[in-house]
Protein backbone atom coordinates (compact mmCIF):
# COMPACT_ATOMS: atom_id res chain seq x y z
CA UNK A 1 0.00 0.00 0.00
CA UNK A 2 1.23 3.63 -1.00
CA UNK A 3 0.49 5.69 2.06
CA UNK A 4 -0.48 9.52 1.45
CA UNK A 5 -1.48 13.05 3.06
CA UNK A 6 -3.82 14.95 1.13
CA UNK A 7 -3.80 18.60 2.20
CA UNK A 8 -6.48 20.86 0.90
CA UNK A 9 -10.67 19.43 0.79
CA UNK A 10 -11.77 21.75 -2.06
CA UNK A 11 -13.17 20.39 -4.67
CA UNK A 12 -10.01 18.63 -6.28
CA UNK A 13 -9.17 17.68 -3.01
CA UNK A 14 -12.61 16.11 -2.47
CA UNK A 15 -12.35 14.38 -6.02
CA UNK A 16 -9.00 12.82 -5.29
CA UNK A 17 -10.39 11.17 -2.12
CA UNK A 18 -13.49 10.00 -3.18
CA UNK A 19 -11.67 8.20 -5.91
CA UNK A 20 -8.86 6.58 -3.73
CA UNK A 21 -11.75 5.26 -1.52
CA UNK A 22 -14.12 4.04 -4.18
CA UNK A 23 -11.33 3.21 -6.51
CA UNK A 24 -8.59 -0.27 -5.51
CA UNK A 25 -5.53 1.92 -6.33
CA UNK A 26 -3.49 0.72 -3.78
CA UNK A 27 -3.65 4.10 -2.24
CA UNK A 28 -4.47 4.85 1.56
CA UNK A 29 -4.80 8.20 2.97
CA UNK A 30 -2.92 8.23 6.45
CA UNK A 31 -2.74 11.85 6.92
CA UNK A 32 -5.32 14.77 5.87
CA UNK A 33 -6.52 18.41 6.72
CA UNK A 34 -8.11 21.42 4.96
CA UNK A 35 -7.41 24.96 6.16
CA UNK A 36 -9.08 24.61 9.83
CA UNK A 37 -8.39 20.66 11.00
CA UNK A 38 -6.39 17.59 10.43
CA UNK A 39 -6.28 13.86 10.85
CA UNK A 40 -3.51 11.34 10.98
CA UNK A 41 -3.43 7.88 11.29
CA UNK A 42 -0.53 5.26 10.08
CA UNK A 43 -3.25 2.74 9.58
CA UNK A 44 -4.97 4.60 6.73
CA UNK A 45 -7.78 7.33 7.71
CA UNK A 46 -11.87 6.50 7.46
CA UNK A 47 -12.27 8.90 4.89
CA UNK A 48 -15.93 8.83 4.10
CA UNK A 49 -16.73 10.02 8.17
CA UNK A 50 -13.93 12.73 8.01
CA UNK A 51 -15.76 14.12 4.50
CA UNK A 52 -19.01 14.01 6.77
CA UNK A 53 -17.69 15.68 9.11
CA UNK A 54 -16.00 18.47 7.03
CA UNK A 55 -20.08 19.02 5.52
CA UNK A 56 -21.56 19.05 8.53
CA UNK A 57 -19.48 21.71 10.56
CA UNK A 58 -17.30 22.54 7.97
CA UNK A 59 -13.95 20.70 9.23
CA UNK A 60 -12.68 17.76 8.69
CA UNK A 61 -10.48 16.36 11.48
CA UNK A 62 -8.92 17.83 14.97
CA UNK A 63 -8.82 21.72 15.02
CA UNK A 64 -5.46 21.32 16.92
CA UNK A 65 -3.60 19.89 14.18
CA UNK A 66 -2.81 22.22 11.47
CA UNK A 67 -1.49 21.17 8.14
CA UNK A 68 1.64 21.72 8.46
CA UNK A 69 1.49 19.19 11.73
CA UNK A 70 0.56 16.55 9.25
CA UNK A 71 2.83 16.95 7.06
CA UNK A 72 5.54 17.08 9.64
CA UNK A 73 4.42 14.35 11.46
CA UNK A 74 2.19 11.75 9.48
CA UNK A 75 3.54 8.68 8.48
CA UNK A 76 3.14 8.71 4.22
CA UNK A 77 4.75 8.28 1.03
CA UNK A 78 3.67 11.17 -0.89
CA UNK A 79 2.08 14.06 -0.09
CA UNK A 80 -1.11 15.74 -2.25
CA UNK A 81 -0.74 19.47 -2.13
CA UNK A 82 -3.86 20.78 -3.73
CA UNK A 83 -4.81 23.81 -1.71
CA UNK A 84 -5.97 26.85 -3.30
CA UNK A 85 -3.61 28.77 -5.89
CA UNK A 86 -2.21 31.23 -4.65
CA UNK A 87 -0.34 33.19 -7.99
CA UNK A 88 1.62 36.09 -6.22
CA UNK A 89 3.28 34.30 -3.42
CA UNK A 90 2.95 30.51 -4.20
CA UNK A 91 2.03 30.34 0.02
CA UNK A 92 1.32 28.61 2.10
CA UNK A 93 1.39 25.65 -0.35
CA UNK A 94 5.62 26.41 -1.08
CA UNK A 95 6.24 25.76 2.23
CA UNK A 96 4.06 22.71 2.57
CA UNK A 97 6.21 21.33 -0.38
CA UNK A 98 9.55 22.32 0.93
CA UNK A 99 8.63 20.65 4.13
CA UNK A 100 7.67 17.25 2.94
CA UNK A 101 10.86 17.37 0.42
CA UNK A 102 13.17 17.82 3.29
CA UNK A 103 11.58 14.58 4.94
CA UNK A 104 12.25 13.10 1.51
CA UNK A 105 8.89 12.27 0.80
CA UNK A 106 7.22 12.60 -2.67
CA UNK A 107 4.85 15.72 -3.66
CA UNK A 108 2.22 16.18 -6.45
CA UNK A 109 0.67 19.01 -6.29
CA UNK A 110 -2.52 20.79 -8.90
CA UNK A 111 -1.21 24.25 -7.34
CA UNK A 112 -0.23 26.80 -10.11
CA UNK A 113 1.71 29.08 -7.68
CA UNK A 114 4.58 27.15 -6.31
CA UNK A 115 5.27 25.29 -9.72
CA UNK A 116 5.37 28.50 -11.82
CA UNK A 117 7.12 30.91 -9.05
CA UNK A 118 9.77 28.59 -7.42
CA UNK A 119 10.11 25.60 -9.88
CA UNK A 120 13.53 25.73 -10.23
CA UNK A 121 14.13 25.51 -5.82
CA UNK A 122 12.03 23.18 -5.78
CA UNK A 123 13.12 20.67 -8.37
CA UNK A 124 16.42 20.73 -7.21
CA UNK A 125 15.35 20.29 -3.20
CA UNK A 126 13.49 17.10 -4.26
CA UNK A 127 16.62 16.00 -6.27
CA UNK A 128 18.62 16.61 -3.63
CA UNK A 129 16.16 14.55 -1.07
CA UNK A 130 16.04 11.94 -3.77
CA UNK A 131 12.30 11.87 -4.82
CA UNK A 132 9.88 13.03 -6.70
CA UNK A 133 7.79 16.66 -7.66
CA UNK A 134 5.02 15.85 -9.86
CA UNK A 135 2.52 18.35 -11.26
CA UNK A 136 0.09 17.05 -14.53
CA UNK A 137 -2.59 19.12 -12.81
CA UNK A 138 -1.13 22.01 -13.40
CA UNK A 139 -1.66 22.28 -16.63
CA UNK A 140 -5.33 21.22 -19.08
CA UNK A 141 -6.48 19.80 -16.02
CA UNK A 142 -7.10 15.69 -17.41
CA UNK A 143 -4.63 15.76 -20.36
CA UNK A 144 -1.60 14.19 -19.80
CA UNK A 145 0.74 16.51 -20.83
CA UNK A 146 3.39 16.10 -18.61
CA UNK A 147 3.62 12.45 -19.40
CA UNK A 148 3.67 12.91 -22.95
CA UNK A 149 6.50 15.14 -22.61
CA UNK A 150 8.52 13.38 -20.26
CA UNK A 151 7.91 9.76 -21.73
CA UNK A 152 6.00 9.49 -25.00
CA UNK A 153 8.01 11.78 -26.42
CA UNK A 154 11.47 10.92 -25.33
CA UNK A 155 14.31 11.63 -27.40
CA UNK A 156 11.95 14.45 -29.61
CA UNK A 157 13.40 17.95 -29.38
CA UNK A 158 9.90 19.96 -28.73
CA UNK A 159 10.08 23.17 -30.72
CA UNK A 160 6.94 24.91 -30.02
CA UNK A 161 3.64 23.77 -27.79
CA UNK A 162 0.87 25.96 -28.44
CA UNK A 163 -2.87 25.68 -27.72
CA UNK A 164 -6.12 26.95 -25.22
CA UNK A 165 -5.22 26.49 -21.74
CA UNK A 166 -8.43 28.30 -20.07
CA UNK A 167 -11.58 26.86 -20.27
CA UNK A 168 -12.93 29.99 -19.13
CA UNK A 169 -12.24 31.91 -21.61
CA UNK A 170 -13.14 29.46 -24.19
CA UNK A 171 -16.63 29.00 -22.96
CA UNK A 172 -17.07 32.89 -23.53
CA UNK A 173 -15.87 32.90 -27.01
CA UNK A 174 -17.64 29.49 -27.79
CA UNK A 175 -20.98 31.28 -26.84
CA UNK A 176 -19.79 34.82 -28.18
CA UNK A 177 -19.04 33.45 -31.66
CA UNK A 178 -22.50 30.85 -31.65
CA UNK A 179 -25.31 32.59 -30.23
CA UNK A 180 -23.87 36.38 -30.90
CA UNK A 181 -23.43 37.10 -27.50
CA UNK A 182 -21.60 40.43 -25.96
CA UNK A 183 -18.57 39.89 -23.68
CA UNK A 184 -20.57 41.01 -20.39
CA UNK A 185 -23.48 38.74 -21.45
CA UNK A 186 -20.98 35.36 -21.84
CA UNK A 187 -19.01 36.02 -19.09
CA UNK A 188 -22.63 36.33 -16.95
CA UNK A 189 -23.60 32.90 -18.33
CA UNK A 190 -20.15 31.30 -17.55
CA UNK A 191 -20.39 32.43 -14.02
CA UNK A 192 -23.83 31.31 -13.69
CA UNK A 193 -22.86 28.11 -14.97
CA UNK A 194 -20.13 27.67 -12.47
CA UNK A 195 -17.20 28.03 -15.34
CA UNK A 196 -16.10 31.88 -14.04
CA UNK A 197 -15.42 33.02 -10.54
CA UNK A 198 -16.98 35.99 -9.33
CA UNK A 199 -13.91 37.83 -9.99
CA UNK A 200 -12.78 36.78 -13.37
CA UNK A 201 -9.54 39.28 -14.34
CA UNK A 202 -7.36 36.01 -13.70
CA UNK A 203 -9.20 33.81 -16.59
CA UNK A 204 -10.36 36.51 -18.88
CA UNK A 205 -6.86 38.88 -19.09
CA UNK A 206 -5.34 35.62 -19.47
CA UNK A 207 -3.22 35.24 -16.25
CA UNK A 208 -4.11 31.88 -15.69
CA UNK A 209 -2.93 30.62 -18.97
CA UNK A 210 0.14 32.69 -19.00
CA UNK A 211 0.99 30.63 -15.43
CA UNK A 212 0.35 27.77 -17.45
CA UNK A 213 2.71 28.58 -19.92
CA UNK A 214 5.42 29.45 -17.71
CA UNK A 215 5.00 25.94 -15.94
CA UNK A 216 5.24 24.31 -19.43
CA UNK A 217 8.54 26.33 -20.59
CA UNK A 218 10.06 25.77 -17.59
CA UNK A 219 9.33 21.98 -17.74
CA UNK A 220 10.12 21.84 -21.13
CA UNK A 221 12.72 24.02 -21.50
CA UNK A 222 14.53 24.13 -17.92
CA UNK A 223 14.38 28.22 -18.43
CA UNK A 224 13.41 30.39 -15.52
CA UNK A 225 10.54 32.33 -17.25
CA UNK A 226 8.25 34.37 -14.85
CA UNK A 227 4.72 35.49 -15.19
CA UNK A 228 6.03 38.86 -16.18
CA UNK A 229 8.12 37.31 -19.51
CA UNK A 230 4.62 36.51 -20.95
CA UNK A 231 3.40 38.72 -23.72
CA UNK A 232 -0.17 38.94 -22.63
CA UNK A 233 -3.61 40.03 -23.88
CA UNK A 234 -7.22 39.34 -22.57
CA UNK A 235 -10.28 38.71 -24.56
CA UNK A 236 -12.22 41.31 -22.27
CA UNK A 237 -12.27 43.61 -25.41
CA UNK A 238 -13.40 41.56 -27.71
CA UNK A 239 -16.77 42.86 -29.58
CA UNK A 240 -19.33 40.45 -31.07
CA UNK A 241 -18.68 41.71 -34.50
CA UNK A 242 -15.05 40.54 -34.56
CA UNK A 243 -16.72 37.45 -33.62
CA UNK A 244 -18.92 37.69 -36.63
CA UNK A 245 -16.32 39.17 -39.01
CA UNK A 246 -13.96 35.92 -38.05
CA UNK A 247 -17.02 33.62 -39.32
CA UNK A 248 -17.68 35.29 -41.96
CA UNK A 249 -14.50 34.01 -43.57
CA UNK A 250 -15.30 30.46 -41.88
CA UNK A 251 -12.80 31.43 -39.10
CA UNK A 252 -13.12 31.95 -35.60
CA UNK A 253 -11.17 33.66 -32.28
CA UNK A 254 -9.83 31.58 -29.66
CA UNK A 255 -7.29 32.55 -26.83
CA UNK A 256 -4.25 30.78 -27.73
CA UNK A 257 -1.22 30.46 -25.66
CA UNK A 258 2.35 29.80 -27.57
CA UNK A 259 6.06 29.04 -26.73
CA UNK A 260 8.07 29.32 -29.59
CA UNK A 261 11.54 29.74 -27.63
CA UNK A 262 13.51 29.51 -31.48
CA UNK A 263 11.47 32.76 -32.39
CA UNK A 264 10.94 34.37 -28.77
CA UNK A 265 7.84 33.74 -28.50
CA UNK A 266 6.22 33.57 -24.94
CA UNK A 267 2.31 34.56 -25.42
CA UNK A 268 -1.32 34.73 -24.74
CA UNK A 269 -3.49 36.62 -27.11
CA UNK A 270 -6.90 36.37 -28.62
CA UNK A 271 -6.15 34.45 -32.40
CA UNK A 272 -8.27 34.15 -35.68
CA UNK A 273 -8.38 30.43 -36.32
CA UNK A 274 -9.68 28.09 -39.23
CA UNK A 275 -13.11 27.21 -37.50
CA UNK A 276 -11.76 23.20 -38.50
CA UNK A 277 -8.67 24.06 -36.41
CA UNK A 278 -7.51 21.08 -34.52
CA UNK A 279 -7.28 23.44 -31.91
CA UNK A 280 -10.67 25.11 -32.18
CA UNK A 281 -12.73 22.83 -29.09
CA UNK A 282 -15.56 24.11 -27.95
CA UNK A 283 -17.20 24.73 -24.51
CA UNK A 284 -14.59 24.43 -21.10
CA UNK A 285 -12.73 22.23 -23.16
CA UNK A 286 -8.33 22.19 -23.33
CA UNK A 287 -6.64 22.00 -26.45
CA UNK A 288 -2.99 21.75 -26.89
CA UNK A 289 -0.61 20.96 -29.84
CA UNK A 290 3.40 20.16 -29.35
CA UNK A 291 5.85 20.49 -32.45
CA UNK A 292 8.76 18.26 -32.51
CA UNK A 293 11.39 17.35 -34.32
CA UNK A 294 10.76 13.46 -34.99
CA UNK A 295 6.76 13.12 -33.93
CA UNK A 296 6.19 16.51 -35.60
CA UNK A 297 3.03 17.96 -34.23
CA UNK A 298 0.83 16.02 -31.85
CA UNK A 299 -2.76 17.83 -30.57
CA UNK A 300 -4.27 16.38 -27.09
CA UNK A 301 -7.47 17.23 -26.61
CA UNK A 302 -9.38 17.24 -22.94
CA UNK A 303 -11.53 18.03 -19.96
CA UNK A 304 -9.46 20.96 -18.41
CA UNK A 305 -11.07 21.39 -15.46
CA UNK A 306 -13.74 19.44 -13.09
CA UNK A 307 -12.86 17.75 -9.87
CA UNK A 308 -12.66 14.04 -11.03
CA UNK A 309 -11.03 15.23 -13.95
CA UNK A 310 -8.22 17.03 -11.76
CA UNK A 311 -8.51 13.69 -9.66
CA UNK A 312 -7.70 11.83 -12.93
CA UNK A 313 -4.02 13.75 -13.45
CA UNK A 314 -2.86 13.63 -9.52
CA UNK A 315 -3.94 9.46 -9.56
CA UNK A 316 -1.62 9.51 -12.30
CA UNK A 317 1.07 10.73 -11.28
CA UNK A 318 0.75 9.09 -7.52
CA UNK A 319 0.91 5.66 -9.37
CA UNK A 320 3.81 6.87 -11.50
CA UNK A 321 5.65 7.63 -8.39
CA UNK A 322 4.41 4.44 -6.53
CA UNK A 323 5.48 2.38 -9.90
CA UNK A 324 8.94 3.95 -9.88
CA UNK A 325 10.05 4.74 -6.52
CA UNK A 326 8.09 3.50 -3.83
CA UNK A 327 7.40 -0.25 -4.72
CA UNK A 328 11.23 -0.57 -5.98
CA UNK A 329 12.48 0.71 -2.61
CA UNK B 1 4.11 30.95 -66.72
CA UNK B 2 3.76 28.58 -69.53
CA UNK B 3 6.54 27.74 -71.47
CA UNK B 4 7.19 25.54 -74.55
CA UNK B 5 10.96 24.41 -75.58
CA UNK B 6 12.62 21.95 -77.71
CA UNK B 7 12.50 18.33 -76.32
CA UNK B 8 16.31 17.79 -75.96
CA UNK B 9 18.79 17.78 -73.08
CA UNK B 10 19.70 20.85 -71.13
CA UNK B 11 16.48 22.53 -72.59
CA UNK B 12 14.59 22.95 -69.52
CA UNK B 13 17.98 23.97 -67.48
CA UNK B 14 18.31 26.77 -70.30
CA UNK B 15 14.75 27.71 -69.35
CA UNK B 16 15.31 28.28 -65.69
CA UNK B 17 18.82 29.54 -65.77
CA UNK B 18 17.42 32.96 -66.59
CA UNK B 19 14.79 32.71 -64.00
CA UNK B 20 18.12 32.68 -61.24
CA UNK B 21 19.83 35.20 -63.26
CA UNK B 22 17.12 37.74 -62.58
CA UNK B 23 16.87 36.86 -58.88
CA UNK B 24 13.27 34.81 -59.65
CA UNK B 25 12.17 32.23 -57.12
CA UNK B 26 10.92 29.17 -58.82
CA UNK B 27 7.72 28.05 -56.47
CA UNK B 28 6.72 25.17 -58.87
CA UNK B 29 8.15 23.26 -62.10
CA UNK B 30 4.87 20.92 -64.02
CA UNK B 31 6.14 18.92 -66.53
CA UNK B 32 2.95 17.27 -68.56
CA UNK B 33 3.26 15.27 -71.32
CA UNK B 34 0.36 16.35 -73.40
CA UNK B 35 -0.87 13.68 -75.76
CA UNK B 36 -1.71 15.82 -78.68
CA UNK B 37 1.51 17.67 -78.09
CA UNK B 38 4.12 17.83 -80.95
CA UNK B 39 6.74 15.19 -80.66
CA UNK B 40 9.79 17.02 -80.58
CA UNK B 41 8.54 19.92 -78.05
CA UNK B 42 7.93 19.92 -74.33
CA UNK B 43 5.11 22.07 -72.35
CA UNK B 44 6.22 23.31 -69.28
CA UNK B 45 4.87 25.37 -66.74
CA UNK B 46 6.58 27.50 -64.10
CA UNK B 47 5.28 29.24 -61.38
CA UNK B 48 7.89 32.22 -60.22
CA UNK B 49 8.04 35.05 -57.72
CA UNK B 50 9.82 37.81 -59.06
CA UNK B 51 11.28 41.21 -58.18
CA UNK B 52 8.75 43.87 -59.31
CA UNK B 53 9.71 45.26 -62.93
CA UNK B 54 12.11 42.37 -64.37
CA UNK B 55 9.53 40.50 -65.79
CA UNK B 56 10.52 41.96 -69.35
CA UNK B 57 14.34 41.05 -68.74
CA UNK B 58 13.32 37.76 -67.87
CA UNK B 59 10.99 37.63 -71.22
CA UNK B 60 13.97 38.72 -73.52
CA UNK B 61 16.23 36.22 -71.37
CA UNK B 62 14.20 33.03 -72.54
CA UNK B 63 13.55 33.93 -76.20
CA UNK B 64 17.26 34.38 -76.60
CA UNK B 65 17.27 30.51 -75.06
CA UNK B 66 14.80 29.60 -77.65
CA UNK B 67 11.83 29.02 -75.23
CA UNK B 68 8.65 29.94 -76.64
CA UNK B 69 6.20 31.70 -73.75
CA UNK B 70 2.65 30.55 -74.34
CA UNK B 71 1.08 32.13 -71.50
CA UNK B 72 1.84 34.65 -68.68
CA UNK B 73 -0.56 35.01 -65.64
CA UNK B 74 0.76 38.05 -63.45
CA UNK B 75 -0.58 37.68 -59.60
CA UNK B 76 1.21 40.68 -57.86
CA UNK B 77 1.35 40.35 -54.01
CA UNK B 78 1.05 36.75 -53.25
CA UNK B 79 0.84 36.56 -49.68
CA UNK B 80 -2.25 37.32 -47.85
CA UNK B 81 -3.32 37.61 -44.25
CA UNK B 82 -6.82 38.96 -42.62
CA UNK B 83 -6.35 40.72 -39.29
CA UNK B 84 -9.46 42.28 -36.89
CA UNK B 85 -8.72 45.67 -35.48
CA UNK B 86 -10.80 46.34 -32.00
CA UNK B 87 -11.18 50.18 -30.87
CA UNK B 88 -11.95 53.53 -31.41
CA UNK B 89 -10.55 53.44 -35.25
CA UNK B 90 -12.70 56.11 -36.64
CA UNK B 91 -11.18 58.32 -34.42
CA UNK B 92 -8.10 57.22 -34.62
CA UNK B 93 -7.86 58.07 -38.49
CA UNK B 94 -8.42 54.31 -39.96
CA UNK B 95 -7.24 56.12 -43.21
CA UNK B 96 -4.01 57.01 -41.76
CA UNK B 97 -3.76 53.39 -39.93
CA UNK B 98 -4.26 51.98 -43.68
CA UNK B 99 -1.83 54.20 -45.40
CA UNK B 100 0.93 52.91 -42.93
CA UNK B 101 0.54 49.79 -44.65
CA UNK B 102 -0.31 50.95 -48.57
CA UNK B 103 2.94 53.59 -48.31
CA UNK B 104 5.21 50.64 -47.49
CA UNK B 105 5.17 50.23 -51.64
CA UNK B 106 5.15 46.36 -50.58
CA UNK B 107 2.22 45.39 -48.60
CA UNK B 108 -1.50 46.70 -49.60
CA UNK B 109 -4.87 46.91 -47.75
CA UNK B 110 -6.62 44.93 -50.03
CA UNK B 111 -10.35 44.34 -48.46
CA UNK B 112 -11.39 45.91 -45.46
CA UNK B 113 -15.04 45.12 -43.47
CA UNK B 114 -16.18 47.06 -40.85
CA UNK B 115 -19.01 47.75 -38.23
CA UNK B 116 -20.22 50.69 -36.96
CA UNK B 117 -21.68 50.08 -33.44
CA UNK B 118 -22.97 53.79 -31.63
CA UNK B 119 -20.53 56.67 -32.03
CA UNK B 120 -19.36 56.13 -28.48
CA UNK B 121 -18.36 52.53 -28.71
CA UNK B 122 -15.65 50.85 -29.88
CA UNK B 123 -15.72 49.80 -33.61
CA UNK B 124 -14.88 46.30 -35.56
CA UNK B 125 -13.15 46.07 -38.28
CA UNK B 126 -11.36 43.00 -40.47
CA UNK B 127 -8.82 43.86 -42.87
CA UNK B 128 -6.85 41.70 -45.06
CA UNK B 129 -3.38 42.78 -46.38
CA UNK B 130 -1.55 41.08 -49.34
CA UNK B 131 2.19 41.39 -49.31
CA UNK B 132 5.00 40.25 -52.20
CA UNK B 133 6.96 38.09 -49.75
CA UNK B 134 6.54 36.29 -46.83
CA UNK B 135 9.83 39.25 -44.92
CA UNK B 136 7.26 42.10 -46.66
CA UNK B 137 3.80 40.82 -45.24
CA UNK B 138 5.85 40.19 -41.66
CA UNK B 139 7.23 43.63 -41.96
CA UNK B 140 3.58 45.36 -43.24
CA UNK B 141 2.11 43.38 -40.00
CA UNK B 142 5.14 45.06 -37.67
CA UNK B 143 4.10 48.60 -38.56
CA UNK B 144 0.28 47.13 -37.91
CA UNK B 145 0.96 46.37 -34.40
CA UNK B 146 3.59 49.26 -33.83
CA UNK B 147 0.24 51.38 -34.96
CA UNK B 148 -2.15 49.04 -32.80
CA UNK B 149 -0.32 50.46 -30.08
CA UNK B 150 0.06 53.89 -30.34
CA UNK B 151 -3.67 54.26 -31.45
CA UNK B 152 -4.33 51.96 -28.46
CA UNK B 153 -6.60 48.96 -30.95
CA UNK B 154 -6.66 45.76 -30.29
CA UNK B 155 -5.22 43.51 -32.71
CA UNK B 156 -6.10 40.26 -33.62
CA UNK B 157 -3.71 38.33 -35.60
CA UNK B 158 -4.84 34.49 -37.47
CA UNK B 159 -2.85 32.13 -35.54
CA UNK B 160 -0.09 30.59 -38.65
CA UNK B 161 1.40 27.91 -39.23
CA UNK B 162 4.72 27.43 -36.47
CA UNK B 163 7.19 25.22 -37.38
Amino acid sequence: MMKVALIGLGSVGRGVAGMIQKKDLGITITGIADSKSGAMDPAGLDIASLLANKGRNGSCGDREISASDVIKKADYDALIEVTPTNALSGEPAIGYIKSALLRKKHVVTSNKGPVALAYKELRALAEKNGVALRYEATVAGAIPIMHTLEHGLLGNEILALYGVLNGTCNYILTRMAAEGLTYEQALMEAREMGYAEADPTYDVMGIDAAIKLVILANSVWGDSKQLSDVDRTGIDLLTPDALRLAADQGCTIRLIAEAIPRKHILRVSPRILEKNHPLVVDGTLNALTLETDMAKEITLIGRGAGSIETASAIIGDLLYINDRYVHRA
Amino acid sequence: MKLEMKDSPGQLVAAIKPISEVGGNIIAVIHQREPDAKEDTLNVQIVLELPEGLLERLITLLKEQGVHIQRINEERLLFRRTVILIGHLMHTDLSDTVDQIDSTGFAEVSELSMSMPAVQERSTSRITIKALSKPDMEAALAILRRVSRQKSLLLIEPLEEIA
